[in-house]
């Protein structure tokens, strides 16, 4: 299929068509809104149904409800309307039901801002919502990943019977570049027999639900969630390893960031620096694993990210002391340059040595 | 021998939790046995509220799917938006729908969606402890109004369904009560309607039913219904609101 350029979240929106998502519960706010208007306009030309709910509350409940029926379905939002989507997605977890929200997430806290950020990694990886639940998260670095995460998003949801997020920034939702939209993987879907869509006096009625008030079967309920949770984390990590053979300093950044620290790794090496890359592409389940294949080489480890540092508690985590871990942040909507993390790495290569 | 009277299709056999007196079991019964003789119950998607009627989804003999507090008329919604086929139906408290699910109600009535909402008015919160509700009436006592509530510094109880006959969207708005068997007539009169105007696609319809809640209120079964009509009645009064012209 030819390459078209698209913008970001036009992009995402015909990825989500393109997985067969047929259904939008959304409601404005910058930067996304792109996605809702492009949903308003396609959806109707494939028998589709897009609403613009009242709020962010009712749009994902909107999806909860969708979600029921069996259908794909997708709402999409940033920040501050992302915060007050944490109640439905904590529904839609502990009812397990499969769905796409996508966050083109700003600067906060509060109203904030509506530049780029990534601010919302706790809110995103932790469970923003109330009780034990995880959900996956990508991290796409360009519009071209957001389009096959998108699309892939779609067939997690459904094998696990779990929401997935696609965490962009503002950034990735506003710029253009060319893709192409390719195929999910293969997957063995179960049958959604479980689904809200009448019985057709052919079954028992079916019940979609998350409350159990008796504790020991919420507490075996929990369980059950935490094996799915823990499946997820053998199976669904993502991440790449760039220019990490022999590097010296190893930078962890994702999304937006990422693609700025991949200049930075490119100019300290030719100014003689060996630096490299880890890009955690799933943000939950975190890539671990890459940090055990961290090279002998290494010095030091610097977390770059577009906020007062929250990826950097996972990095410390997976590192598990082995390394100097440092933090370089930007909040609050400033996105670093790739001088700014070149000098911070020289400074702390400095100081290491 | 004939059988004379039976239980509806439209209930399991589940024993309810609800405590004695109150007339949630009465609604349930009236929405069941409507469900049942209009033929729609493997069609049904019923949204289950948060408050009293929180385990609803047990009784009704068809799908139910679980909403947060207020939340049911946006499930409802994204129910009814991909099987417009089917029959959809909220059940919600005073409240759920009054107090923390009002923008949901109102936008649903709004858009019109084409779904049925049960709204049972108790004029208090029943499960978690008989708490003062946007719809207790002035002097009513509750575990946060103990001298009763003024309306100097809590407003006065929310009418519901003259607010939403107020929207263009809501095609049905009737205000009914379950106290003694002439209004149980009425009420499943109403409530049917309501399910037929949906199955007609005309748009949102809503059933108030005045309800008891003899734990909370501090009466007996009998006391509550006497109260309900002495009190609820003069301030809520009963009667359609709504109702779309015949023949449009």
């Amino acid at each position: 299929m030819a390459k078209v350029l698209m913008k970001g979240n036009e992009a995402i929106g015909a990825a989500a068509i393109k997985a067969g998502c047929k259904y939008f519960f959304g409601y404005p706010i910058t930067p996304q809104n792109e996605l809702p208007e492009f949903m308003s306009k396609e959806l109707p030309k494939v028998e589709g149904v897009f609403v613009q709910a009242e709020s962010e509350v009712a749009a994902i409940n909107m999806i909860y409800g969708g979600a029921g029926t069996g259908a794909r379905v997708m709402t999409s939002s940033s920040s501050p309307g992302m915060a007050l989507k944490q109640e439905g997605i904590s529904y839609i977890a502990g009812a397990e039901l499969p769905c796409v929200i996508v966050n083109i997430s700003r600067g906060g806290p509060g109203l904030g801002g509506i530049q780029p950020s990534q601010a919302d990694y706790f809110m995103s990886t932790r469970g923003g919502g109330n009780g034990d639940y995880r959900h996956l998260v990508y991290a796409p670095a360009t519009i071209q990943e957001a389009v096959d995460l998108t699309i892939e998003a779609f067939n997690v949801a459904d094998y696990y019977r779990n929401p997935v997020l696609i965490l962009a920034d503002g950034m990735t939702g506003q710029m253009m570049e060319p893709v192409e939209f390719n195929e999910p993987t293969k997957r063995d879907l179960p049958a959604k027999d479980w689904a809200t869509t009448g019985t057709k006096g052919k079954r028992k009625p079916n019940i979609i639900n998350s409350l159990a008030l008796d504790p020991a079967e919420l507490e075996k309920h929990n369980w059950r969630l935490d094996a799915k949770y823990k499946d997820m984390e053998k199976k669904e990590v993502r991440h790449e390893m760039y220019q990490m053979d022999d590097a010296e300093v190893v930078f962890v950044a994702y999304g937006t960031t990422s693609r700025i620290v991949k200049n930075a790794v490119d100019a300290l090496r030719e100014e003689g620096i060996k630096a490299g890359l880890i890009r955690p592409i799933t943000l939950w389940p975190f890539p671990m694993k890459a940090f055990t294949d961290i090279p002998e080489s290494a010095k030091a480890i610097i977390s770059v990210e577009m906020s007062t540092g929250q990826m950097v508690d996972d990095v410390k985590i997976a590192n598990e002391g082995r390394l100097p871990v440092h933090f370089y942040g930007r909040p609050g909507g400033m996105i670093p340059s790739p001088e700014e993390i070149m000098k911070n790495a020289k400074e702390i290569l400095g100081g290491v040595k | 021998m004939s059988v004379v009277f039976k239980k509806t299709e439209g209930l399991t056999d589940k024993q309810t939790h609800y405590c004695p007196g109150c007339t949630h079991g009465i609604i349930h019964r009236l929405v069941g046995e409507v469900l049942e003789e209009l033929g729609v119950l493997g069609e049904t998607v019923g949204v289950a509220p948060v408050g009293c009627s929180v385990l609803a989804y047990d009784y009704f003999n068809c799908d139910m799917h679980e909403a947060a507090h207020g939340r049911a008329p946006a499930v409802a919604t994204g129910i009814k938006r991909i099987l417009p086929k089917n029959v959809v139906f909220t059940y919600q408290g005073d409240g759920d729908l009054a107090s923390i699910g009002t923008a949901e109600i109102i936008h649903a009535a709004h858009r019109s969606e084409k779904f049925t909402t049960i709204f049972v008015n108790n004029a208090i919160y029943g499960m978690t402890g008989g708490q003062m509700a946007p719809t207790t009436l002035i002097g009513q006592k509750a575990t946060t109004a103990p001298l009763g509530r003024d309306a100097a510094t809590t407003g006065m109880p929310l009418k519901m369904s003259e607010m939403l006959a107020t929207i263009d969207g809501a095609v049905f708005v009737e205000r009914v009560s379950v106290h003694n068997v002439p209004n149980i007539r009425k009420a499943k009169k109403a409530i049917k309607k309501a399910f037929e105007i949906q199955l007609e696609g005309k748009g949102f319809g809503i059933v108030e039913v005045l309800s008891t809640c003899p734990t909370n209120w501090g009466l007996t079964p009998v006391e509550s219904l006497q109260w309900l009509e002495e009190n609820m009645l003069p301030y809520y009064p009963l009667g359609n609101f709504r109702t779309p012209e015949e023949g449009k």
